[in-house]
Parts: structure tokens; C-alpha cells; sequence
């Protein structure tokens, strides 16, 4: 492992860092996880994508350091560690899930939050904490559902549509998206709420 | 050329300004003022009678020029007068296609591509005479001698298949940015799918500035058979989002009427949840 580790901290070329990350993703070893968070912040999108396919596949153990290592100063990595921790749905993500969304400067760290608020996997919950959980989510989702940029509110109604299998949540999502489909300016957010009402 | 406006930023960042000083701004004595005024009312999209015209009088403005006789304030103007979709500013902007400052002509055909008035074709045209041959760099300057990208999307934006006899010789001009707007006028102007087909192929080029370019281009033409292309590509998912929701927009005019989604525009619905 620690050769592996070493390959991808000495790597002086994309290729050569594409090529270390995927070797060291391949070994499925919860003593990766630190290196393949920091991969996130090389600049190296295509190193990047398969460190997340590697942390998703490490799941529930790679949580979190995820949460710990977030980068406050760079956003692009900060955006992968929210897809993440989106993918693997393990509702200790919440809190952070919820103020990325609803505060991170960045449109692609937003959506990404947003998109992983509507599917966590709120049965790891206790029920009063997990419908506890899920009003929070509904009620941050609902709040950025009018937000001024139209890829924030499409990644809303992702994260609705996701919640509409709670059926105390129904209701309110139902109304919402109606009056997006009635007031909104953007066809491509129509669209979306369509495809969410199928 | 028009870069895809994906910002990271949202857009909220200009400095605090209300409309009534904008538009006040506009006649300050004070030129940067008026500079700014006329990107911030474009911005903001204040589609105000008394902004409309206040912009088109700024088309002629004399008294703000750079060192090599640029017209920084009518650059901006034209560019304002295109994002606010007021028809009356057609023929200010046409006038400008002949104005001595390259970016004022370039602004002025990015525009008249928004506004899509057909009046404008003419002197569009008149723009891409002398053909490939004369669409050389201007020496010590960082373009060509007039807007080509500006002026082919303007004139497949526009539907003026009269053009189709000028446009089709710039498929092959030297410029990748120039042979992207070729065939995405092409595209337009005869629905032939080789030209939107030519557009993903140039998406393999190593070079990240010019495949969101052709992003862009595939976005505005709503050319749906790049979708997975797109989605593939290698740019940042802000550039796959917005070109994506072109794709999708395009299929939406198709079916306004229609009940229901086609598979079309729910296969590309897919692909955008997968970038989010």
C-alpha cells in the first residue's frame, strides 16, 4: 500500500497520476482513503473521477475522513467530495449536505449537494431522526428550488423528485413543483418537473 | 466568438448599482461610469424604453476612445442591446457592422445573432466578401480582419439560407474557431446532419478552450444527436449542463403543444442528472 500511495504522491505527469490513482483505487484498501480525498485537489479531472469511483466503492468507511478533509479553499475538489458523499447516501453527510447546498458560493458544488440530499439512506436513521432528517432536507431543497440560477433549481427538483418516496414529504413537493411548472422561465426546469411528475 | 458563460461564480458579484443610477450613469460625464452603466443595464437585462434608447444613442458615442481609436462605450452598448431583445436597436447595429473598431463590429453581429432580425442579412453578407481568401489575421492584432465567428453564427441564427453560398467556403478556413461557426451556420441553414456530425468529431481536440466552444455550438444548434458526446466529453459539467440544456430546449420548441416528454428530451433530462 504504501508503495501505491507513494506512486501517486510522486507522479510527475497526468498520465503517470491517472495511471497511480487507478492502481491505488483498484486495491480497495480504507488506507487509500486519505490520498484518493486528496487527489480531488490536483487539478487532474480525470484522476479525480476515478478517486471518487474508488472512494464510492470503499462506501460507509471512506465517510469520514470525506466529511473531515472537505476543502474549504478549493472548490472544484470541494464539488467531487459532495458528489461522493452523495453517492454513498450515508445520512452523517446531512449537515453538510444541507449548508453546501443551500450556502457554498460554487453553482457545482450546490448542485451536487442538492442532488444527494433527496437520496440518502434514511433508514440508517432512527425514526423520530430520520423524518427529522428528512423535513430538513425537504425544507433546504424547497428554499433553493427559487434560486437564481436556473441549474440550481433544476438540481432541486432532482433532489425532490428523490424525496417524493416519502410520503409524508408528498404534498408539499407536488405544490412546489406544480407552481414550477406554471411560473418558472426556464423550459429546460419545466422539463425537469415534467420528468419529475412522470 | 461568444464564450459559453458557464461562470463558478454566481452572478450576483457586480458592485452594487440601481437602475436609476445606471441609467443616470449612462449620461455622466464621467466615461468609465457611462462604460460601466452600459454593461450593468445588459447584465441585468433592464429592458427599459429610455435604456433601449439611451444605448442606441451610445452606439455613435465619440468622446470614448482608446489609444489605437477603439470605442470602448459602443462595444459595450452593443453588446447590452443584443441581451435586451428590443428589435429598434436592429439598425444601430447594422450601421456598426461598418464601424473602423473591430470589437464594435463584433459585438454589434453577436448581437444582431440574438435578435435574429432578418434585415440584418445583407450587411452580414457584406461582411464575408473576398471569401477565405481575404479572411486573414490583421498584423500585430489578435483577430482576423473582421468578426467571422460573429458574423456565420449570426447569419445561420438568423435562417439566411441566401448565405449558404458564402458560408460553405469557411468549412475549410484555417481557423478551428471559424470552421466551428461554419458548420454550425451550415447546420442551421440546411438541417444536414454532416455538419452537426463534424462538430463532434472536433470534440476529440486537444484543446479544452475550443471544445467548450464547440459545446456551445452543439448547445445553440440543439443538436441532439451529440447528446452522449457531450456528456462524455472532456470538459468541466458546468460547459455539459448549459450545452445539454440547449439540447433540451430544442427539443421543448418542437413539442410545446404536445402533452408529454419525448424520449429524446428524457434521455438528455438523464444525462444532466448524471453531471449534477
Amino acid at each position: 500500500m504504501n508503495e501505491l500511495i507513494r506512486a501517486v504522491t510522486e507522479a510527475d505527469s497526468p498520465d503517470r497520476m491517472l495511471a497511480a490513482v487507478q492502481n491505488l483505487a483498484l486495491a480497495k484498501d480504507v488506507a487509500a482513503i486519505p490520498t484518493l480525498i486528496a487527489v480531488f485537489g490536483y487539478n487532474n479531472p480525470a484522476a479525480a473521477v476515478v478517486a471518487v469511483s474508488g472512494l464510492i466503492e470503499l462506501g460507509e468507511s471512506s465517510v469520514p475522513q470525506l466529511l473531515l478533509q472537505i476543502d474549504d479553499y478549493n472548490y472544484g475538489a470541494r464539488a467531487y467530495s459532495i458528489r461522493t458523499l452523495a453517492a454513498i447516501a450515508d445520512p452523517r453527510a446531512l449537515q453538510l449536505l444541507l449548508s453546501a447546498a443551500a450556502t457554498d458560493f460554487a453553482p457545482s458544488v450546490r448542485r451536487a449537494a442538492a442532488k444527494g440530499l433527496g437520496k440518502l439512506h434514511w433508514d440508517k436513521l432512527d425514526g423520530e431522526e430520520s423524518s427529522k432528517a428528512q423535513k430538513q432536507a425537504l425544507a433546504t431543497l424547497l428554499s433553493i428550488s427559487h434560486d437564481s440560477d436556473w441549474s440550481i433549481r433544476y438540481a432541486a427538483i432532482v433532489g425532490l423528485q428523490a424525496l417524493t418516496k416519502i410520503p409524508d414529504l408528498q404534498q408539499s413537493i407536488q405544490t412546489r413543483l406544480e407552481e414550477m411548472f406554471a411560473t418558472d422561465k426556464e423550459k429546460a426546469v419545466r422539463a425537469r418537473v415534467q420528468m419529475a411528475q412522470m | 466568438m461568444i464564450e459559453p458563460s458557464a461562470e463558478e461564480y454566481s452572478a450576483e458579484n457586480a458592485p452594487p448599482l440601481t437602475v436609476e443610477q445606471a441609467i443616470a450613469n449612462l449620461r455622466s460625464e464621467d466615461l468609465s461610469l457611462r462604460y460601466y452603466a452600459a454593461w450593468w443595464l445588459g447584465k441585468f437585462r433592464v429592458n427599459q424604453p429610455l435604456v433601449v434608447e439611451s444605448l442606441i444613442a451610445a452606439l455613435e458615442d465619440e468622446a470614448d476612445r482608446t489609444e489605437l481609436g477603439g470605442y470602448p462605450l459602443r462595444r459595450n452598448a452593443a453588446r447590452a442591446l443584443g441581451k435586451l431583445g428590443d428589435k429598434r436597436a436592429v439598425p444601430g447595429l447594422i450601421k456598426c457592422l461598418e464601424c473602423s473598431d473591430f470589437y464594435v463590429r463584433e459585438s454589434a453581429a453577436q448581437s444582431l445573432e440574438m435578435l435574429q432580425d432578418k434585415s440584418a442579412t445583407d450587411s452580414l453578407m457584406q461582411l464575408l466578401s473576398g471569401g477565405v481568401a481575404a479572411a486573414v489575421e490583421v498584423p500585430g492584432r489578435p483577430h482576423l480582419i473582421q468578426p467571422y465567428e460573429a458574423v456565420l453564427e449570426a447569419l445561420g441564427a438568423i435562417g439566411a439560407t441566401e448565405a449558404l453560398h458564402l458560408v460553405q467556403p469557411f468549412l475549410e478556413h484555417p481557423v478551428l474557431r471559424v470552421q466551428c461557426a461554419a458548420n454550425r451556420a451550415m447546420y442551421q441553414l440546411t438541417g444536414d446532419t454532416r455538419y452537426g456530425d463534424r462538430l463532434v468529431k472536433m470534440l476529440d481536440i486537444n484543446d479544452l478552450k475550443l471544445r467548450r466552444v464547440i459545446l456551445s455550438d452543439l448547445g445553440a444548434i440543439g443538436y441532439v444527436a451529440a447528446a452522449d458526446a457531450i456528456a462524455n466529453s472532456r470538459v468541466e459539467n458546468s460547459f455539459k449542463l448549459i450545452a445539454l440544456k440547449g439540447l433540451l430546449e430544442h427539443q421543448f420548441d418542437f413539442e410545446l403543444n404536445k402533452p408529454g416528454l419525448s424520449d429524446n428530451a428524457i434521455k438528455v433530462m438523464n444525462l444532466m442528472d448524471l453531471l449534477l
